[in-house]
């Protein structure tokens, strides 16, 4: 289920902004497609033109056609003939535009929006974590739904309609002057008075529609809420007063909802009628200046100008309901071109990350196959150095926070010798996952300096760097793909025999083996039907296909019973032999082995050293690690 | 299931009748209107040197029928929006009661989300096409019929070149509808697709960017976009030539009204103002044509909601009060005897198997074993959350199914593992616990499950404002808030299924002292991945995939269960710190 944008009306843009984004817009379609476009204007203009025309045809229809033929023994049909054809032709031409305009208009539309959508993604995956941990996931996804849908409608229909309806006003106006000025006057007054009582129905039902909008917000979210919690609630007898609460709310937006609908309805017959008494009132006050003689009136120009005046109601009905459309669309593209305009992570590194094999002198040289060698690649000056990747990490002085007023980490000291497991303990809160976050740099270091393997992770390239390191999350997400596909995912040219080593590496073959379709099952709905303890077997055998040189754990073994935990961990001991390894665990078995363990209180490490020395300071680390058994 | 639907139109039964039957109206002055003005071109202009007295009698009557179109028009349209959103609401009611009344069984075979759209988006889609049904269905039907009786009283002749034009616009509009229909199916399948994409991005992105995956990511996501251009376009091309038709039509029957009118009316057939009219219904007639395949569409569209919405109303509870139930649950004692327990039926899919436990009132009970061993489900047993597939569950001597559910799950209190707090405040999230708590009964609670040190740190303390989802409580406080309110139920038996796992080690002992201490009689149910939050009980309960594998004390079990040896000293024992 796609998450929903929250409700009510988007706010309106301020009016500068509002060109900039029409800019944006215009450029953005016009970019491929400008001829398009420009035939499409045109299309739209003679189209109105010519409907127009069309409708003059039917004075000359009445006027010589017909009216001058009554009644005479030998009538000469020609005229008629000639209004006909002529009409014809028009028409046909009508017709073709409109196909025509409509048919340019598919192709731009869906350019625009492919390439919007694109672009969107494009730079999402280029944005820094702070983004995602700051913007709601519902609120970036609706730019991919709701705004980018109003985006198609505005651009496919909002904006031609717009152009079409003020074209057809200019045309038709034009047209009725032509035929009569004072009843154009007349049509004129009496518009007036029609846009301005749509005016204010279409004010009174649009603040209705607001407080529906709310009310179903308000109704919905605690649907949404009181299901997702229907466990507890069955569990604590709480359905009645669940019931009751709902039902309040519920009655609230059928009040709401009805207000709101009833103004929507009354809209069109309103607008309709009134329509028809301007008809009517021109029908009669011209019928009566024919008769009367007082203008040079004919029978033919009255029919032609009923019809003008039902041409002349429709699209300035139209208009005001376009020009808010548009209005709306405008706010939702305002959101996607931020998004696009999002500033992309900082990324200055030069050092890359390079395959190479070792000679005999112990010297490196660069090569294309895969070995089991990796080096660092530094170009200074045109001289290239390869300095060995060995994976030896070193924090000097680390100071970070996420925001200015607030440090997460302070002055924080440590390294990690290449092949050396380094453990992080304490309470939540207390800055372990940002000190990882900080090595494969989703957030940069404040002050300070991480170096890895003597070069600051600052001048690597974040690519390659974070190719050096592999990571198992807290939580696993997996993607929609077959088991084979999400392992993969660790190193897109694994054979099926490396994903399946893999696999048994994490202690995760046995269970796979034991699905229906084996390593082809496929994972839907981030892997629902997955244990969460299964899913970070598959997380791990992910890291170990990627086969970095350095590992960051995070807690990942803290969903995963004690039994299952036991199997896992001979093949994280396996995964990590010959690696360097930061951990975040809870568990003493976990932190037993590290070489050592740093206990971090409020983003400071107040005590380190291996797991017998922490135990005999008798400090923070053995109380939260025997505390249990202390208090017995 | 429309008659299903349809009963829960209920009071809104005058607005839903009223709607149409005032709609009928509005349609017959709009067909009318036409007729009369030609009567008036033709009577009042055309007889003589014109009629001034009947151009304004007949212009008078023109505009009555106009206001009557707009009152019945109006009305109509209010009727509607009651009768609508009232079955909406009716709906809504219906579904939120019927699902209250679910039983875990129910809930986990909709599942939440799902239950989520069909009270949302499901019922508005009914709404809306109840709306259109006891609208537009009445009014495209009748304005071509009327209008088609009123064509064919001004002139047959003419009129009989509708006869011609509507089949053959049916006929149009029905091939473009099949043939888009199957293109905006897979459409709407292609965009579903992308839109899974970019929730799994965005859930993802630290795995995204920790292997370095952006490119690909972004190639899988084209190919999605490409794929839905590609279907739009295709579909799209078959949509545009729906007006141009349309068009083609209506002029070409114009173009021939005026040819075929324009020589009857040279040889006085037919007069000028009966042309005009006719002009009037051609539109009117095309139009109703155009709205009844717009209407089609929508109702196909909305039939799948309908079918959601009635799945779950006739959805019967798994779970049934006995006839007689029993009101009082005398103790905590809990008897398992001989139980099978199986989630789909008919299969040989038993998670739990010949189960037998006997707990006394007041025991602490731990309960370890391995993901799949069934920890959960065979807790979820004693409050009735599932019925056993075979043998017994028995509280205080009782069998669970004889017991009122609403007594029975009032005297058990559990902690579930995927447990919520709700919006509000702390204390009417306590309240669930107990409607009549005392602040100090509240902060007693919190207490006891360690909450109040964190909730006292608070500003507004007792009265912090919780978010939807507990989002801005940490998982260690949720937990703990979800304990002190199982604890306000003040229950004879309370579980904790894996309850404080998020909770330090220090903390978690603290807990389970305070109930040693405060709760003595209450039966205690443990199920921990930590050995040390159970090591203590009085009875621990060893299970491995649906059977109990070993039950005793730490020390017996130390000695004989080799599963549980095995997880003891995996967290407890090893390395040189025994001494500790």
């Amino acid at each position: 289920m796609p998450p929903r944008r929250p409700m009510g009306p988007p706010p309106k843009l301020p009016k500068g902004r509002m060109k900039v984004v029409l800019g944006r817009l215009l450029a953005l379609v016009t970019k491929k497609h400008a001829f398009a476009i420009v035939i499409v204007f045109i299309c739209l203009l003679a189209r109105a033109v010519l409907s127009a025309y069309g409708v003059s045809l039917l004075k000359e229809l009445v006027d010589d056609g017909i009216k001058p033929m009554i009644g005479v023994s030998n009538p000469d049909l020609g005229p008629l003939y000639s209004v006909v054809i002529r009409m014809s032709i028009t028409y046909a031409i009508v017709v073709f535009l409109a196909w025509l305009h409509s048919r340019l208009m598919i192709n731009v539309s869906q350019d625009a929006l492919m390439s919007v959508r694109n672009s969107m993604m494009r730079k999402m995956q280029t944005l820094p974590l702070k983004y995602f941990d700051t913007n709601k996931n519902g609120d970036i996804m609706s730019r991919y739904t709701n705004d980018t849908d109003t985006l198609r409608q505005m651009i496919s229909q909002g904006i031609p309609n717009l152009f079409s309806s003020i074209v057809t006003i200019v045309a038709v106006f034009y047209g009725m002057i032509r035929m009569s000025w004072q009843l154009t006057i007349f049509v004129v007054l009496c518009l007036v008075i029609i846009v301005f009582v749509g005016k204010f129905l279409a004010g009174k039902s649009s603040t209705f529609y607001v407080a529906q909008q709310k009310s179903i917000g308000k109704t919905n979210g605690f649907i949404e809420e009181m299901l997702n919690g229907q466990k507890v609630v069955k569990v604590f007898n709480h359905e009645e007063k669940a019931v009751e609460e709902f039902n309040r709310l519920n009655e609230d937006l059928c009040n709401n909802a009805k207000r709101a609908s009833i103004f929507a309805n009354i809209m069109m017959p309103v607008m309709a009628q009134m329509s028809n008494f301007l008809y009517f009132f021109v029908a009669i006050a011209g019928a009566a200046l024919i008769i009367t003689g007082k203008l040079p009136l004919t029978l033919g120009t009255l029919v032609a100008f009923l019809q003008y005046t039902k041409n002349f109601t429709n699209p300035i009905t139209q208009v005001s309901q376009e020009v808010a459309s548009v209005v709306m669309a405008l706010a939702g593209a305002d959101r996607i071109f931020t998004l696009i305009d999002e500033k992309p992570e900082i990324d200055d590194g030069t050092v890359t990350i390079a395959r190479v094999h070792e000679n005999a002198d112990g010297t490196l040289t660069e090569c294309a196959e895969r070995t089991d060698h990796w080096a660092w690649k530094k170009v200074t000056d045109g001289e290239t150095e390869l300095i060995p990747l060995k994976g030896f990490v070193k924090f000097n002085d680390v100071t970070f926070g996420y925001n200015e007023e607030k440090t997460v980490l302070k002055d924080i000291n440590l390294y990690a010798k290449p092949g050396q497991k380094i453990a992080f303990v304490g309470h939540t809160g207390a800055g372990k996952t940002t000190i990882t976050n900080l090595i494969n740099r989703f957030y940069d270091v404040n002050e300070g300096e991480i170096v890895y393997d003597g070069i600051n992770v600052k001048d690597i390239k974040k690519d390659d760097l974070r190719r050096s390191l592999g990571i198992v999350l807290q939580d696993t997400h997996l993607f929609t793909g077959t088991i084979r596909e999400n392992i993969r995912y660790g190193r897109l040219d694994a054979s099926d025999e490396d994903v399946v080593k893999a696999a048994k590496l994490a202690n995760a073959d046995y269970f796979i083996r034991h699905l229906k379709d084996g390593y082809d099952t496929v994972i839907t709905g981030d892997g629902g039907m997955l244990s969460q303890g299964q899913r970070q077997l598959l997380s791990i055998a992910r890291a170990a296909i990627a086969d970095p040189p350095v590992l960051i754990l995070d807690e990942a073994t803290s969903s995963i019973d004690t039994r299952t935990e036991k199997i896992v961990q001979d093949g994280m001991d396996k995964l990590m032999e010959g690696r360097t390894v930061f951990v975040i665990a809870h568990r003493l078995s976990t932190v037993r082995n590290a070489k050592a363990i740093m206990y971090l209180e409020n983003g400071v490490i107040t005590e380190r050293g291996t797991h017998e020395e922490l135990i005999a300071q008798h400090g923070n680390y053995y109380r939260l690690y025997t505390g249990a058994f202390e208090l017995e | 299931m429309i008659k299903k639907l349809a009963s829960y139109i209920g009071e809104y039964k005058k607005n839903t009748i009223l709607a149409p039957a005032l709609m009928v109206m509005e349609v017959l002055m709009d067909t009318m209107i036409p007729y009369i003005m030609a009567l008036l071109i033709n009577n009042g202009l055309e007889k003589g040197d014109g009629d001034l007295n009947y151009v304004i009698r007949t212009g008078v009557i023109m505009l009555v029928m106009s206001f009557g179109g707009l009152l019945f028009g109006v009305t109509s349209g209010m009727h509607a929006a009651i009768a609508s959103t009232g079955l909406a609401k009716n709906l809504r009611k219906a579904l939120f009661s019927k699902v209250q009344g679910f039983s875990f069984e129910n809930i986990d075979k909709f599942s939440s989300s799902s239950l989520i759209t069909r009270l949302t988006s499901d019922v508005t889609n009914v709404q809306n096409t109840f709306q259109m049904i006891i609208r537009m269905c009445v009014r495209a039907p009748l304005m071509m019929v009327f209008a088609l009786i009123m064509a064919f009283r001004l002139n047959a002749k003419l009129a009989s070149l509708f006869v011609i034009a509507v089949p053959f616009l049916a006929v149009a509009l029905y091939f473009i509808i099949t043939n888009v229909h199957g293109f905006f199916k897979q459409m709407f399948k292609e965009i579903d697709n992308l839109n899974n994409d970019v929730q799994e991005n965005l859930l993802n992105i630290r795995t995204v960017k920790a292997y370095v995956r952006e490119s690909y990511e972004i190639d899988k996501f084209e190919k999605i976009t490409d794929k839905i251009a590609k279907i739009a376009v295709k579909a799209e091309k078959i949509m545009v030539i729906q007006m141009p038709i349309m068009m083609f039509v209506v002029n070409a029957i114009n173009v021939l009204l005026s040819l075929i009118g324009g020589k009857l009316a040279i040889y006085g057939e037919v007069e000028v103002g009966t042309l005009n009219s006719l002009f009037t219904y051609t539109m009117q007639i095309l139009m109703s044509l155009m709205m009844v395949s717009f209407i089609l569409v929508m109702l196909v569209m909305s039939i799948a909601s309908a079918e959601r919405i009635t799945e779950v109303l006739n959805e019967e509870s798994t779970l049934k009060n006995p006839e007689n139930p029993i009101e009082e649950v005398k103790d905590g004692s809990i008897t398992f005897e001989h139980v099978d327990f199986a989630y789909e039926k008919g299969e040989d899919k038993n998670v739990l198997t010949d189960v037998n436990i006997d707990i006394k009132s007041g025991m602490t009970v731990g309960i370890i074993g391995g993901t799949g061993s069934s920890k959960s489900t065979l807790v979820q047993l004693i409050p009735r959350l599932y019925d056993v597939t075979g043998g017994s569950v028995k509280v205080g001597g009782v069998d669970v199914r004889d017991y009122d559910m609403h007594a029975l799950r009032d005297a058990v209190s559990m902690v579930l593992q995927k447990n919520e707090v709700f919006s509000g405040t702390v204390t009417s999230n306590m309240h669930w616990g107990d409607e009549n708590a005392t602040a100090e009964e509240i902060k007693k609670a919190c207490d006891m499950a360690c909450a109040s040190e964190f909730i006292e740190q608070w500003e507004d303390k007792y009265d912090y404002k919780i978010e939807q989802g507990g989002n801005n409580v940490s998982g260690g406080q949720k937990q703990r808030l979800c304990i002190a309110r199982a604890l306000l139920k003040k229950p004879k038996i309370l579980i904790l299924d894996d309850s404080t796992s998020a909770v330090d080690m220090r903390t978690d002992a603290l807990i389970r002292d305070m109930f040693k201490n405060e709760i003595p009689d209450t039966t205690k149910i443990i199920i921990a991945q930590r050995i040390a939050s159970v090591m203590d009980s009085d009875m621990i309960i060893v299970l491995e995939e649906g059977r109990v594998s070993a039950i005793g004390t730490h020390d017996e079990l130390y000695k004989t269960s080799e599963i549980y040896k095995d997880v003891y000293d995996s967290q407890v024992k090893g390395g040189d710190d025994d001494a500790a």
